[in-house]
């Protein structure tokens, strides 16, 4: 994660770009939370007193598109499409078997900030349904069983990081 | 530079092209998630390794995007090849075989562009082409989408030309008699709008360009702006023109980086050559284009939804009147349509409104894009004259169901729009008869179904999708959802009653005249039409809590037959996720009901050889020794 202070001078350079017209503040939340990840509750507070907004009024906007987090997302964050022809061909099930797999329910973020799953509808390549993207690699027609398989190389990472970190820190 | 000089210079481009070898990719969004930049990458390598010069193109998508990756070599004075299901494998095979030798590679082949009558199948006699007509979709897949000189060269821009000659009048009066409908969803008169938006008092004017697409299952939209942009942003000049509006703005939603992209390109490109700017083509008029992205919400596509997003507020609809074209973007003028309407505009006043009046219905005009998906054989897009029946496109074009499964519906419209059952295959496709089975045109979305779908579980599946995307502003829509997919989660689970029905039917009502917009207004569709088409399934749930298709989990159960289990094998038993099967080695298997969580790994894993694993619906054909033992569990 981005420290806080980096991130609030991310914000302010991010806002030089932009005229004080409310019209921005979608595109401005938009740019923020591609630079930061997420949308943290003092970059909304920032965002407000450029454009002269109350707080809750962008809030307000954050929280109605589907497109804005105010969580950061795991390393591998996880994309299960929920669309039509994803859940015709058992959609639901490879969403319980990622929840199941990650400990995690969708929307959420692990502990270890690993992994994030997410649910969305409709990515655009029914033909290969049941589509789930981890870390924007798209994986086809899945199973709930090939769903294991999926995770595994990147669990691996995960934990291989893990013990290089540990090892690192003892010498 | 004049349009002759331009269109000169673009022509021998394509010539000079056409001259040479060179190599078509595409890498639209379906062909790049099926690993076409894998494949474009192999080409690079292995035409380095052969020493060879010939140019790669990346194009968008042919609408074929079951055979995805498509690769077409073409050579001059040979056949143009097209291979499908490409992979960074067999590239160098292609390089080797028919980019440096001789060699076609026919067995690797789709087929090709010309010819035909030779041993491989000729592209254009495919039995779907005798079906589709392609206006939007003409180039798409052959141009590339990154070069405008393509588009001018295959006669782009040329409408923009001639429409800048003759009056605005004079260009509605070609709409109107081309009888154009809005192809957003609602089939409005193009004209009428066009005609609303030029006389509107107030300066200045706006055209937006509806690209928010948040129909769950349909991507014609995405297609067209990722392989021939420049339709759209020229129809969109014609309407600046025609309305007397000076600044554009295409809304495009987030979820589509790739054409955001090659819209970014093209409008670079229309810039640079003298379409957009302060004096279009030399001219007095003047007309500017912007990308707006959408941020996912479902309900910005509605007309005054979109326009308050891009005021920078939540997308909640208001009441109309007011019209857009009275008080649209920040209260001025505003003339919206979808990204196909203004597609078809260069067309029309290229060929004239009485050429485009000639194809399709009496009421319902032109060509109509679909994608296909859900359980066909062949998923991708097509365009085919209004007018055509359902079962053509699904069966001709299509390819019927996929893994010979059995027909069951077929769902038009997405969230707002139904499900068609066999019986209603052979009407035909235009606003009005889709309307009255019950569905409608919408964006273009054709999802088919099979007997292993449950018409109540898709049912609750737009229900819930419609609840969630309800932007909360009316109450039936907000709550009347609500209540509706409860009612569908109950019978689905079991728990439903037979007085659920009328119950069902009297909500869908009430949501229908309690909604502002769209989105509440149309939302009961695939209910209602799923109720009224397959109402065996919904009494099938309550009355023996049964899923006929075995979809829903409350009433279906996984059972090994003991008969059919090898006792030896042990796959399930590695794979359960839970570690709900036992059965020592040499016994047979046993799957602990209790402990199940109905993922079907076991059926999926299971030899084929034996094919021990069945599911069952209702739950009391479980044998009754299991079935004790589920209750005692709960
Ligand atoms: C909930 C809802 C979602 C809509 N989504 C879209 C959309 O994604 N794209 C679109 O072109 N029209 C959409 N529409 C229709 C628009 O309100 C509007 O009718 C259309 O963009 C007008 O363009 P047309 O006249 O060219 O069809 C939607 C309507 C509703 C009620
Ligand atoms: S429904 Fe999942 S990709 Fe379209």
């Amino acid at each position: 994660m981005i420290a806080e202070k980096q991130a609030s001078q991310a914000v302010a350079e991010i806002l030089g770009h932009y005229k004080k017209e409310k019209k921005n503040l979608i595109p401005l939340l938009q740019e923020v939370q591609t630079k930061l990840g997420y949308l943290p509750r003092k970059a909304l507070q920032e965002i407000a007193d450029f454009l002269e907004m109350p707080e809750v009024e962008v809030w307000g906007v954050a929280t109605f598109y589907n497109q804005f987090r105010f969580v950061p997302l795991g390393k591998y964050h996880t994309v299960v499409c929920m669309g039509t022809a994803c859940h015709l061909a058992g959609g639901r099930l490879i969403l319980e078997a990622l929840e199941r797999e990650l400990s995690i329910k969708v929307g959420e973020t692990a502990e270890d900030g690993n992994f994030s799953l997410e649910r969305v509808a409709c990515i655009g390549c029914c033909m290969l349904a049941p589509v789930v993207v981890i870390k924007d690699k798209i994986h086809p027609k899945m199973t709930p069983f090939k769903v294991e398989e999926a995770l595994i190389p990147y669990k691996q990472e995960a934990q291989g990081e893990l013990k290089e970190g540990k090892s690192k820190s003892k010498s | 530079m004049t349009f002759e000089e331009i269109s000169n210079k673009a022509k021998s481009e394509w010539e000079a092209l056409q001259r040479g070898s060179y190599i078509l990719i595409g890498t639209a969004t379906c062909g790049r998630a099926a690993g076409a930049l894998d494949v474009v990458d192999a080409f690079k390598k292995g035409l380095t390794r052969q020493g060879l010069d010939v140019l790669i193109i990346q194009v968008g998508c042919m609408g074929l995007c079951y055979a995805e990756p498509l690769v077409t070599i073409s050579k001059p004075g040979s056949l143009r090849v097209v291979y499908s299901n490409v992979t960074p494998e067999i590239v160098p095979r292609l390089v080797e075989g028919y980019v440096a030798g001789d060699d076609p590679c026919l067995e690797l082949a789709l087929g090709t562009l010309e010819g035909g009558g030779g041993e491989a199948v000729y592209i254009p006699e495919l039995p779907r082409f005798e079906y589709e007509l392609r206006l939007i979709l003409r180039c798409c897949g052959y141009s590339n989408p990154e070069n405008i000189n393509h588009y001018i060269a295959n006669g782009g821009y040329s409408g923009l030309e001639k429409a800048l000659k003759i009056s605005p009048e004079k260009i509605i009066g070609e709409l109107k008699k081309s009888g154009l409908r809005g192809r957003g969803g609602a089939g409005f008169p193009a004209h009428l709008k066009w005609e609303l938006c030029r006389k509107a008092g107030g300066t200045p004017k706006y055209v937006i360009c509806n690209a928010d697409e948040g129909d769950p299952g349909a991507f014609m939209d995405r297609v067209v702006l990722e392989s021939d942009p420049h339709q759209v942003i020229e129809g969109m000049i014609i309407a600046g023109y025609a309305i007397g509006a000076e600044q554009g703005y295409i809304y495009v939603r987030a979820e589509y980086p790739l054409a955001i992209e090659r819209i970014q390109i093209a409008l670079k490109q229309a810039r640079k050559l003298g379409f957009l700017g302060d004096n279009i083509l030399g001219g007095d008029f003047g007309f500017h284009i912007e990308i707006a992205a959408g941020a996912g919400a479902f309900v910005s596509g509605e007309a005054t939804a979109l326009v308050a997003a891009m005021e920078g507020r939540r997308s909640e609809p208001r009441p109309r009147p007011p019209r857009l074209s009275e008080a649209g973007l920040w209260n001025k003028p505003t003339l919206l349509n979808n990204v196909k309407t203004f597609a078809f505009v260069p067309l029309i006043i290229e060929r004239g409104g009485n050429w485009f009046a000639s194809i399709g219905t009496e009421g319902s005009k032109g060509t109509a894009m679909f994608t296909l998906a859900g359980k066909v054989a062949n998923v991708g897009l097509a365009e085919v004259p209004m007018g055509t029946t359902l079962s053509k496109l699904v069966y001709d074009i299509g390819g019927g169901i996929a893994k010979d499964k059995e027909f069951k519906a077929v769902q038009i419209g997405g969230p707002s729009g139904g499900c068609l059952p066999e019986s209603l295959l052979n009407i035909p496709i235009d606003y009005d008869s889709l309307r009255e089975a019950g569905s409608m045109m919408g964006s273009g979305g054709m999802i088919v179904m099979d007997e292993n779908n449950c018409m109540v579980d898709a049912a609750r599946f737009f229900i819930d999708f419609s609840t969630k995307e309800s932007c909360g502003k009316c109450t039936m829509c907000r709550l009347g959802t609500l209540q509706m997919l409860r009612i569908l989660e109950d019978i689905t689970a079991g728990r439903g009653g037979i007085d659920d029905i009328a119950l069902l039917l009297a909500l869908a009502e009430d949501v229908k005249a309690g909604s502002l917009c769209g989105l509440g207004q149309t939302a009961p569709n695939p209910v209602l039409t799923t109720m009224r088409y397959f109402r065996d399934e919904y009494e099938a749930h309550i009355l023996e809590k049964r899923c006929p298709a075995r979809v829903c989990p409350e009433l279906t159960v996984y059972y090994i037959l003991p008969d059919k289990c090898d006792r030896a094998c042990e796959h399930c038993i590695l794979t359960c996720p839970t570690k709900a099967i036992k059965g020592d080695k040499g016994e047979v298997k046993i799957i602990d009901q209790v402990k199940c969580s109905k993922c079907g790994t076991c059926l999926e894993v299971c030899p084929p050889e034996y094919n021990a694993v069945v599911k069952l619906s209702p739950v009391s054909l479980l044998p009754a020794s299991k079935l004790s033992e589920r209750k005692a569990g709960k």
